[in-house]
């Protein structure tokens, strides 16, 4: 489709300008969902916690609180950006776009559909890794040029957490490249075609559990937010943002979340493959329904999760949450890549046949 | 102009603008972020050559994890300046020196004489389904496979020998340690007993008299 509106352009325009249109044209068509997305996240967030703790949650704006995020954003955009004194202003203005646009930009190599995506490059899972590795300066910068000693705090936390989990994060990813053999997203989802036991989440069930646990712990969520644990450094980095700036911090990190949401659901629940393939009638009975609406049902679960350990977890402690992730995480990934690796030799199981 | 070039000058531009910067501007931190900058540029340099693991794994290992834990450091000094600056006119002659004669090495090898068309040839073109991780995992795991495993035993060599000069167990009587896997496994049984009681019913106390002092 793109590739068509591309050679209609390059008819009457110069060839790299009329790439250059495609492209903004397919940012647009990518980002404006997913900016909607994060929008009424933040709505289900409060929904969802608000039922888990007997309350309402929104309901005031629009039937059942529907346009409370639009209220939310309106009011943010309304209020005054307060600089705070000495602080670097470049870098202070320029820290939350850091930490939106490389969220933003991963979104480039995300299947939601068969073919549907905007770059199907070769090495699509390194790059969502190494984009996502990108946002932890949106948090030092934010953390530094504020010139105050809880956002230092936070950014310092901040930091030394993303660099670690990264590193379990990886190794996860690792063990799905060895079963996939590829590290492009869609063939890594051509993998799991037919029925939800020949999804990766079998043979990597524990590496669904540490790539799960990672993302939470890379978006900074509860149990592991204490990059802002209010109870000790106010709100850490974003602390003296105001306006849009905290603002556009919230979005990235709703952003982060689909995305991670997302890309478990590429590489461990079968992408767009329906659960029910080569059942005996629920197969032909579901045969109807399109690929992506399988894939948003898995991501708005996988969403749900998020939400549903903020309401039940708890706050980890800073040693402990470094324990969990140095001692526990890795050293189980770094078992489990022998353990695929075995299997893998032993061609055990429909996956590596 | 294709399109390929204007991405390859933009990308040039910014590696070279960024690398300027990185060495003349004041603030470390500032320097840093600049460094980063030429690093994102550089990778996407790599990558329109084809190179994109090697590209990739530049952002994600330089950019993502060893800046991030460089500005860590950077951000919590306290650089004085002034003092940086002491008896710059009186080193100026050698530094002009030693960096003329970086230059004039770096020309020797570097130089437009070594490189072009004429003395590389053409870049070979790959298809589209060329993939690059393929290539470079074939080669380090086979041709040079004992190069590879060495690097890898000496890069843990390195680790342990890091954590072995920097770890600092203080004796028990000075720092209190907490032990995370006693905390864990803590028991509420062990924690908590009820004991049975009878119910007693207090004797109540008698009233205060008046004048009973």
């Amino acid at each position: 489709m793109f590739n068509a509106i591309q050679n209609w352009l390059s008819l009457f325009l110069y060839d790299w300008l009329a790439i250059l249109i495609t492209l903004v044209i397919q940012v647009v068509v990518v980002i404006m969902p997913i900016m909607i997305a994060v929008a009424f996240i933040t709505l289900a967030e409060r929904k969802v916690i608000g039922f888990m703790q007997v309350r309402m949650g929104p309901n005031r704006v629009g039937p059942y609180g529907i346009l409370q995020p639009f209220a939310d954003a309106l009011k943010l955009i309304m209020k005054e950006f307060i600089r705070p004194h000495q602080s670097n202003l470049f870098l202070f203005l320029v820290a939350p776009v850091l930490a939106l646009a490389p969220v933003i930009a991963a979104w480039a190599v995300i299947p939601f559909d068969e073919g549907v995506v905007v770059s199907d490059i070769n090495v699509g899972v390194m790059y969502v890794l190494a984009v996502s590795s990108i946002v932890v300066y949106g948090v030092i910068i934010a953390g530094w040029a504020s010139n105050s000693k809880y956002a230092f705090l936070g950014a310092l936390r901040a930091s030394a957490q993303k660099v670690s989990y990264e590193i379990a994060m990886g190794f996860a990813l690792v063990t799905v490249l060895m079963v996939a053999g590829t590290m492009n997203l869609t063939e890594i989802v051509h993998g799991q075609q037919g029925g939800f036991w020949n999804w990766y989440w079998i043979p990597l069930l524990p590496m669904l559990a540490v790539y799960f646990i990672s993302g939470l712990a890379e978006t900074n969520r509860t149990p592991f937010d204490v990059v802002e644990g209010e109870a000790e450094i106010v709100a850490g980095f974003h602390v003296e943002y105001s306006s849009m700036g905290f603002g556009v911090f919230m979005l990235a990190e709703y952003a982060m979340m689909l995305l991670i949401a997302f890309m478990t659901a590429i590489m461990f629940l079968g992408g767009w493959y329906s659960p029910f393939e080569g059942i005996w009638l629920l197969d032909p009975l579901t045969a109807w329904i399109p690929g992506f609406i399988w894939l948003f049902l898995k991501v708005a679960f996988l969403m749900f999760c998020f939400l549903w350990f903020r309401a039940t977890f708890p706050r980890y402690r800073y040693d402990q949450l470094m324990r969990l992730g140095w001692k526990v995480l890795i050293p189980l990934t770094i078992v489990w890549v022998f353990v695929v690796a075995i299997m893998h030799y032993f061609s055990i199981g429909p996956w590596f046949n | 102009m294709t399109f390929e070039q204007l991405i390859f000058y933009v990308l040039a531009g910014i590696a070279v603008l960024a690398s300027i910067m990185m060495i003349s501007v004041n603030n470390p931190v500032k320097a840093a972020l600049w460094l980063v900058l030429t690093f994102i540029a550089t990778a996407g340099v790599w990558i329109m050559m084809q190179a994109e693991f090697l590209g990739i794994v530049l952002i994600l290992v330089y950019a993502g994890a060893v800046m991030v834990l460089f500005l860590f450091v950077v951000m919590m000094l306290d650089v004085n300046l002034v003092k940086l600056r002491e008896g710059f006119t009186r080193y100026l002659p050698i530094g002009v020196l030693a960096a003329v004669a970086i230059f004039a090495m770096l020309y020797m090898v570097l130089g437009p004489h070594q490189f072009g068309l004429d003395k590389t040839g053409e870049p070979v073109r790959f298809a589209a389904d060329y993939s690059n991780t393929e290539a470079l995992g074939l080669q380090l795991y086979t041709v040079h496979a004992y190069a590879f495993i060495l690097a890898a035993v000496l890069l843990l060599v390195g680790i342990v020998a890091a954590i072995a000069l920097t770890i600092r167990r203080r004796p028990p009587h000075e720092v209190k340690y907490q032990n995370i896997d006693k905390q864990v496994r803590v028991n509420p049984k062990e924690r908590f007993e009820m004991v049975k009681m009878n119910a007693v019913k207090e004797k109540p106390v008698a009233p205060k008299q008046e004048g009973d002092e």
